[in-house]
């Protein structure tokens, strides 16, 4: 049953990511993404990770879709101003060199086993709620508290740039 | 335990990394190239958490979360940096935006 699931939404996932890939409207790319990013949040929650499923969520399909859309929209390149996309033996080169790393992928994975999985039914309940990453992300004995006040400058330092960027004369 | 196994979500981010690699190989347009990129991260996200939850550890979901966070910055920035681009060239085509090829 488990299995049927993940092979669903799997091939799903799957679908969508070359459908993005193929779609010659930027838009509907946009849209497939989202699909992706939603399958994605429940792969999240199969694996025990409550919170990343909610975030994924508000982040990616909420946050960073509308941004993209927002300059797809802005710059005005829907469907009217599709690029003409590249023909002759770009995509078969890139296609054949995509198999080559999958395959290359696949031989490193099939160096050694990963064994039996260690999560107990207790760890699968309470591993990835909010308690369980808030308590690990602020635990000082973690090494995790020290990037998170990193990433407070990062987002800073993201938010100065997009705004330098963006004015005509700084 | 588990009754997927965990070599099956890792498979699962294989190909879908690989396509965002060939998306990135095969579009023009800088946008979708992006959004190539969102897909290999993501991509990346499925394999810390899938590795988090097999050897039951949360160092896996904590990684997911400052990938979250790069990939929020980095498309505010890169996004910033097409509008500056279309602004100054009227066109995004990246085969069109090519001054600083040798």
């Amino acid at each position: 049953m488990q299995a049927a699931f993940f092979g669903v939404i799997a091939f799903l996932s799957i679908l969508s990511a070359i459908l993005m890939v193929m779609n010659r409207n930027p838009v509907r790319s946009a849209l497939f993404l989202v699909a992706n990013f939603a399958l994605l949040a429940v792969l999240y929650l199969t694996l025990a990770a409550q919170f990343i499923a909610a975030v994924e969520i508000i982040v990616y399909a909420g946050a960073i879709m509308v941004l993209f859309l927002f300059v797809l929209m802005l710059l005005s390149l829907g469907a009217s101003h599709a690029l003409r996309e590249r023909g002759g033996l770009q995509p078969l080169v890139a296609i054949i060199l995509g198999l080559i790393f999958l395959a290359s992928l696949s031989a490193a994975g099939a160096i050694g086993t990963l064994g039996p999985g260690q999560a107990t039914p207790q760890w699968v309940k309470n591993g990835g709620t909010v308690k369980a990453i808030g308590t690990a992300l602020f635990d000082p004995r973690l090494p995790w508290l020290f990037p998170f006040e990193v990433t407070s400058i990062l987002l800073l330092v993201a938010v100065v740039g997009a705004i330098v960027l963006a004015k005509r004369r700084v | 335990m588990l009754a997927v196994p965990t070599e099956y979500y890792l498979a699962l981010s294989a190909i879908l990394f690989t396509i965002g690699v060939i998306g990135v190989l095969i579009k023009r347009n800088p946008i979708v190239i992006f959004m190539c990129i969102e897909l290999m991260l993501n991509a990346v996200n499925l394999t810390f958490i899938a590795f988090g939850r097999h050897f039951a550890q949360i160092n896996g979901q904590m990684y997911v979360i400052f990938v979250m966070a790069v990939a929020a910055a980095e498309v505010t920035v890169g996004l910033g940096i097409i509008v500056a681009v279309f602004r100054t060239k009227d066109t995004i085509d990246v085969d069109e935006v090519n001054l600083l090829k040798f």
